[in-house]
């Protein structure tokens, strides 16, 4: 889609929401940059710059606690992440696509609900609620929690793209494609394309993030790595905790450059 | 918009009114289909579960939290308007509306700028690398905050050097640069998704309409990009108006926020029904407001 | 058309037959769920679970079965974080891996969750999570008994419950240990610089609550965060119990925290031991093994920081705390539970957790393989007349009262 083509501001407005730009890249990074620094110092003390040491990747390796949260997190994130932006994004489409339909209203009010419950409000309900349904507390007690409040989150940015977008477009699709799928995956995915890649962002994130609800939902061994990293801040702030982080953001860097390196190979095959 | 509104009156006139009706049932039939898996999904695990929270708010107060459902009164939710609850009520709320405003004011032009990007790769990456730094970990985020914030910090120094500021750590503009920090991608993520998809030809338009582009700007780009406003404020007004760990950690929890109020209710005090009075006074509230936000201004744009 | 009619009533109908079918299981489920918590109206004191218990029968008598050293399948522990040596984190402390230990020993495997909030484990507990051993702290254990939460530790089984400092085998929260072992404990007092404070000893809880005494240092002072720890610093310097139930006390400790705002820093609980080796406070309100696990992480061949810092417990008195080991009445394997219990009492395990932690050991017998450096420490091992005389307090369950200190507490913050 090249509807971008022909954007560009005024080149002097240009070059001050550039400088913008960086600058506010600058600021997302400044605390990543510390710590990162901050994982290869040999003191134990956060703050206090004690020489370069690999000890706290090398501990980070053999705490087993620590490996399996961060197991747990990555298993959580990637099914909570992919189950919240289908059904969010078909979510979305159902109430901005489709104007007249049963329990539209209803619907797009309770939509919006898990996003405006207090995190740990929702955490005791659904603590007593899947203990009172009987659904063991562990990985996929979380995962189900994750879901709830991930797809008012995916919804609403979808529906961030959808507002006010033809649907005469998808419609002259129907027509020329043989299937409502075809002109589904054809036309209107990659139109709401940047929304549900918004969307899923957004849920990958909150889903890595959580504490408040995570540890309520939590069975035996199943804690997440910010739980745990909550429980070990709670005692005291070591660099420990930098070089999981550290490893957090490269492991996401790599992936996320693999799957650009994939798209863009996709794209010149198709 | 006037524009859109009409376009959708003269295509449903123009066609014939059997077709059409045909065509308004089959949608209703498409709508309720696409949305049947999360709405399912929602009844279990969140409509279904929401009901305890309504029971809990009308019993009492147990011993180990979990409320005595024999004794129903409305205690917790006369206690809503004891004047602690309003000024702590009032004071989250002025912190969310900044923060929101901050947030705009920030992400806006930002958003603008990595959506003006001419490839679509381009486009990707920036918007990726907005998010990187949010999956390391959220405390450990605020933490290093702390850190760069201190007094022996460069931060403070460069401030004390040429008497821009003083101290930082644990005074309020540390709090907004936190907040600023911690929801800024939501705000940049539904403005991005807006943004991107404009019709630059009414842009182009626009700037030969108007002289100026500043007034091109205020009257097609943002009025067209304001879903994405929309989105973005609920997005980062909803939650920072419970945020509590930020304000504590660069704050130094010298003010009760709700946040704090609500996980003390269920935390250290016991007292559930009083928590969940509140959550659900929030909650009708905000829907309330949410709802009338999108029925009025946001649906006619 | 008359199809899709029909299709959407019969949906509409099942939709509205399901809704009537769930909103039924929560009533009844939420009947179930008040009869499943009598204990939650028994007396406070009330050492026995209430008759009305339904199962704990069954536990009960299982645990009351096993035998001293018996196992019966993995252990859930459900413990504080980073409260067990184990892994690499002993291997930093110089310690021997506990874990390994039990494992070895008793041939079950321990499976480990953590906390870091006594409510955030009530919560789980009190919704039937099956752990088979939690750490609740002094008035946990309190709450926790009286809601029937807890079985009867089988002492029969726990030989090394003889090992216990007789100051413990008695504790207000839990007379003779009828549910709880403890585990580790300390108390709550100030760490300061030296650079403004020259002498532990004679301390005042002045130092931060009276303005003539530290104007100097003002705003480089931090109270910890908890309603109940903040607020007994406060009750404590005006003179009272921490456990007070007097409304007007409580309140005029409220008024003083909100008039030493000004004087603070901040308010906070997780950290406070950093910013103080750090320089950014001088003066902190905290727990003793924070502090000096601290001093220790900051000394280097050539910087001791304890001759830099200190910590006392103030003139006026403090809090004490035990944390306990206790088996939840949802248990699945009390009897490894109770396993866990004596192997944490032996001794060299005693020895080999205080060690690691820097919190004392209510085991009078590890005392002999516990380092000197600790045992000899008085801001570890405080005097032990100051448990008797009342300068020392535990924290007490104030049932609903609780409300009182939340309240005022917020108010003194707002």
């Amino acid at each position: 889609m090249t509807l971008n083509q022909g954007a560009a501001a005024r080149p002097w407005v240009d070059r001050i929401l550039a400088i913008n730009g960086w600058l506010v890249f600058a600021f997302l990074y400044l605390p990543i940059l510390v710590v990162i620094v901050f994982s290869f110092s040999a003191s134990p003390n956060v703050g206090i710059w004690g020489g370069f040491s690999l000890h706290w990747y090398d501990r980070m390796f053999g705490n087993e606690q620590l490996m399996n949260a961060l197991r747990n997190s990555l298993w959580v994130a990637a099914w909570s992440t992919v189950i919240s932006t289908v059904l969010g994004t078909a979510a979305a489409l159902a109430i901005d696509r489709y104007r007249r339909w049963l329990g539209r209203g209803v619907f797009d009010a309770v939509l919006y609900l898990p996003v405006i419950i207090p995190d740990v409000t929702m955490a005791v309900m659904l603590l007593m609620w899947f203990t009172q349904v009987n659904i063991t507390l562990g990985r996929l007690s979380i995962i189900l929690a994750h879901i709830a409040f991930n797809i008012s989150f995916v919804a609403i940015v979808v529906r961030a793209r959808l507002a006010n977008m033809d649907p005469a477009m998808e419609e002259a699709a129907a027509d020329l494609y043989a299937s409502r799928w075809q002109a589904f995956r054809r036309i209107t995915l990659p139109l709401i394309m940047p929304g549900v890649l918004g969307g899923g962002l957004l849920a990958l994130t909150l889903s890595l993030d959580d504490v408040v609800i995570t540890s309520l939902v939590q069975g035996p061994g199943s804690a997440t790595l910010p739980v745990y990293v909550f429980g070990l801040i709670k005692r005291s702030v070591t660099p420990e905790i930098n070089a999981v982080s550290t490893l957090m953001l490269a492991a996401s860097i790599i992936l996320v450059l693999a799957s650009l390196a994939f798209q863009r190979r996709g794209e010149r095959s198709g | 918009m006037t524009i859109l509104d009409e376009r959708e009156g003269s295509r449903e006139t123009a066609v014939n009114p059997k077709l059409e009706r045909r065509a308004r049932r089959r949608d209703a039939w498409r709508g309720f289909f696409h949305a049947a898996p999360a709405f399912l999904y929602l009844t279990l695990f969140f409509t279904l579960p929401l009901i305890i929270v309504f029971v809990f708010s009308f019993a009492s107060r147990g011993r180990t939290g979990r409320p005595l459902l024999e004794a129903w009164n409305i205690d917790s939710w006369t206690r809503l308007f004891e004047p602690l609850v309003r000024t702590i009520a009032v004071r989250s709320f002025w912190l969310a509306v900044l923060n929101t405003a901050l947030c705009l004011l920030v992400g806006y032009p930002f958003a603008y700028w990595i959506a003006t990007r001419r490839k679509q790769a381009t486009r990707n990456i920036l918007l990726v690398a907005v998010l990187i730094p949010f999956w390391s970990n959220f405390l450990v985020r605020t933490y290093a905050w702390r850190m760069l914030l201190d007094s022996d910090g460069y931060i403070t120094q460069f401030g004390e050097m040429t008497g821009l500021w003083g101290r930082l750590l644990f005074t309020v503009p540390a709090v907004f640069l936190g907040l600023l920090y911690g929801y800024l991608p939501f705000m940049v993520l539904p403005l991005y998704a807006a943004i991107e998809r404009l019709d630059w030809s009414l842009v182009e338009a626009g700037r030969d309409l108007y002289a100026s582009g500043a007034a091109a700007f205020r009257r097609i780009t943002l009025p067209l990009s304001r879903p994405g406003i929309i989105a973005g404020s609920i997005l980062v007004f909803i939650p920072s108006l419970g945020a509590y760990v930020t304000p504590d950690i660069l704050g130094g929890a010298k003010t009760t926020l709700l946040g704090n109020y609500i996980v003390t209710q269920f935390g250290a005090a016991r007292n559930w029904p009083f928590g969940s009075s509140i959550s659900g006074a929030i909650l009708i509230v905000m829907l309330a407001v949410t709802v009338f936000y999108f029925r009025s201004g946001g649906r006619t744009l | 058309m008359k199809r899709i009619l029909i299709l959407v009533a019969a949906v509409a109908l099942v939709a509205a037959a399901c809704g009537d079918s769930t909103d039924e299981t929560t009533t009844t489920a939420a009947a179930g769920a008040t009869t499943a918590a009598p204990g939650t109206t028994a007396e406070p004191g009330t050492t026995a679970p209430p008759a009305t218990e339904p199962p704990p029968a069954g536990p009960q008598a299982l645990a009351d079965a096993c035998e001293a050293g018996q196992t019966d399948g993995d252990l859930n522990l459900y413990n504080w974080t980073e409260y067990l040596p184990y892994g690499a984190a002993a291997e930093d402390g110089e310690v021997d891996d506990l874990k390994e230990a039990f494992e070895a020993e008793y041939g079950v495997n321990l499976v480990i969750t953590e906390y870091e909030s006594n409510e955030a484990m009530l919560a789980q507990i009190d919704a039937g999570v099956p752990y088979d051993l939690v750490v609740p702290s002094d008035y946990m254990v309190t709450v926790m008994k009286n809601a029937g939460l807890l079985l009867k530790l089988n002492k029969a089984a726990v030989p090394n419950m003889a090992n216990i400092d007789p100051a413990f085998s008695n504790p207000p929260y839990d007379a003779g240990n009828e549910f709880s072992a403890p585990y580790q404990w300390g108390t709550t007092g100030i760490g300061f610089s030296y650079d403004v404070i020259d002498d532990a000893d004679g301390i005042s809880w002045g130092v931060i609550f009276d303005p003539a005494m530290n104007a100097d240092y003002a705003g480089q002072i931090s109270l910890l965060d908890d309603e109940r720890e903040t607020m007994g610093a406060a009750l404590k310097y005006l003179g009272y119990s921490l456990n007070t139930t007097n409304e007007d006390e409580v309140n005029e400790a409220a008024d003083l925290i909100a008039a030493t705002k000004a004087n603070l820093a901040a308010f906070i609980s997780a950290g406070f031991e950093d910013l103080l080796v750090q320089g950014e406070t001088v003066v902190a309100q905290g727990w003793n093994g924070d502090f000096l696990g601290a001093y220790d992480a900051a000394s280097t061949d050539d910087y001791d920081a304890y001759e830099e810092f200190g910590y006392a417990v103030p003139i006026e008195g403090g809090a004490a705390w035990v944390d306990t080991m206790a088996i939840p009445a949802t248990a699945e394997h009390p009897c490894s539970a109770l396993a866990f219990i004596n192997f944490m009492l032996d001794a060299e395990n005693g020895a080999t957790l205080t060690n690691y932690t820097y919190y004392a050991s209510p085991n009078l017998a590890s005392q002999e393989f516990i380092w000197e450096e600790i045992l000899e420490d008085p801001s570890i091992y405080p005097p032990a007349e100051m448990l008797q005389d009342g300068s020392l307090e535990f924290f007490s369950d104030l049932g609903d009262f609780t409300n009182m200190y939340s309240d005022a507490y917020a108010r003194a913050k707002s």
